[in-house]
């Protein structure tokens, strides 16, 4: 019952600082909602008792992705309003858009259930021990591969952020 | 019935997913579209991780492992873009570019 109220306490809070994000006038109160964001996501991490991948998405979300973000708003000042936001009609029919999808979405979702044999709380594949064993076992192509696409797109930054011309 | 359904985590992920969908939609900055991207990505990470563990398979996590990979990467290169278009026409106005448009 407690999982529960944790559950739905750090729902209302991902969705609410999401919705900020497309809200907020300022960019940088953007980035902020979005940091807030990542972090309710950390927590349903753990709640589903994934702890390797908890500690990787605050590492990677809230500690890179989100410092690179502040690094380009602050740095290229970006902190202005939209100069020519879009046309009003364009938003209201994004918007019903996005709320159809939504509609269709939920709609096949509902009711969706599948046999849990034990309690997901309680499993053990999500701790880096068991999780270790699977990625440098099965999973260890991929993983270099993952170091050879991480060393492209630093040279690829690098070479785009050069100021003279290529 | 102790624990949470798993339809609680399809239907929020769905409704986080259409946010950034929404987001993409109505957004002109390319800074926020990106952020939108992220927020469908995670929403999707979010939902992998749930099934992994509530099938008790590990590879779900894997995978949200190398998505999350994909992404550091693609957020530092479309960075490095934004910032070179910045530098060319001082505005991160996804429609001033329009020069590829046919």
């Amino acid at each position: 019952m407690f999982t529960k109220y944790i559950f739905f306490f750090l729902s209302t809070v991902a969705l609410y600082s999401a919705i900020m994000v497309l809200l907020s006038r300022k960019p940088i109160h953007s980035v902020l909602y979005l940091t807030l964001t990542f972090f309710a996501i950390a927590g349903h991490y753990i709640l589903l008792n994934a702890q390797f991948l908890a500690v990787v998405h605050v590492i990677v979300y809230a500690g890179a992705i989100m410092v690179l973000f502040l690094f380009t708003v602050m740095l290229l000042n970006l902190n202005k309003e939209e100069v020519s936001p879009k046309p009003v009609w364009i938003k209201i029919v994004a918007i019903i858009a996005g709320c159809l999808l939504m509609i269709v979405l939920i709609g096949i979702f509902r009711g969706y259930d599948i046999a849990i044999e034990k309690d997901p709380a309680l499993t053990q594949i999500g701790l880096v021990k068991n999780l270790g064993q699977v990625l440098y076992k099965q999973y260890l192509l991929p993983f270099e591969l993952a170091s050879i696409l991480f060393l492209t797109a630093m040279v690829g930054a690098v070479l785009l952020g050069k100021k003279e011309q290529i | 019935m102790q624990f949470i359904p798993i339809s609680y985590y399809l239907i929020f992920c769905s409704v986080l997913f259409c946010i950034g969908v929404i987001g993409v939609l109505i957004k002109r900055n390319a800074l926020l579209i990106l952020m939108s991207v992220e927020l469908m990505i995670n929403s999707i990470n979010l939902l992998l991780a749930a099934f992994s563990t509530y099938l008790n398979d590990p590879a779900g996590q894997i995978f949200v492992f190398f998505i999350m990979v994909v992404a550091a990467a693609e957020v530092a290169i479309g960075l490095a873009i934004i910032v070179v278009i910045y530098r060319t026409t001082h505005s991160i106005d996804i429609d001033v570019l329009n020069k590829l448009k046919w």
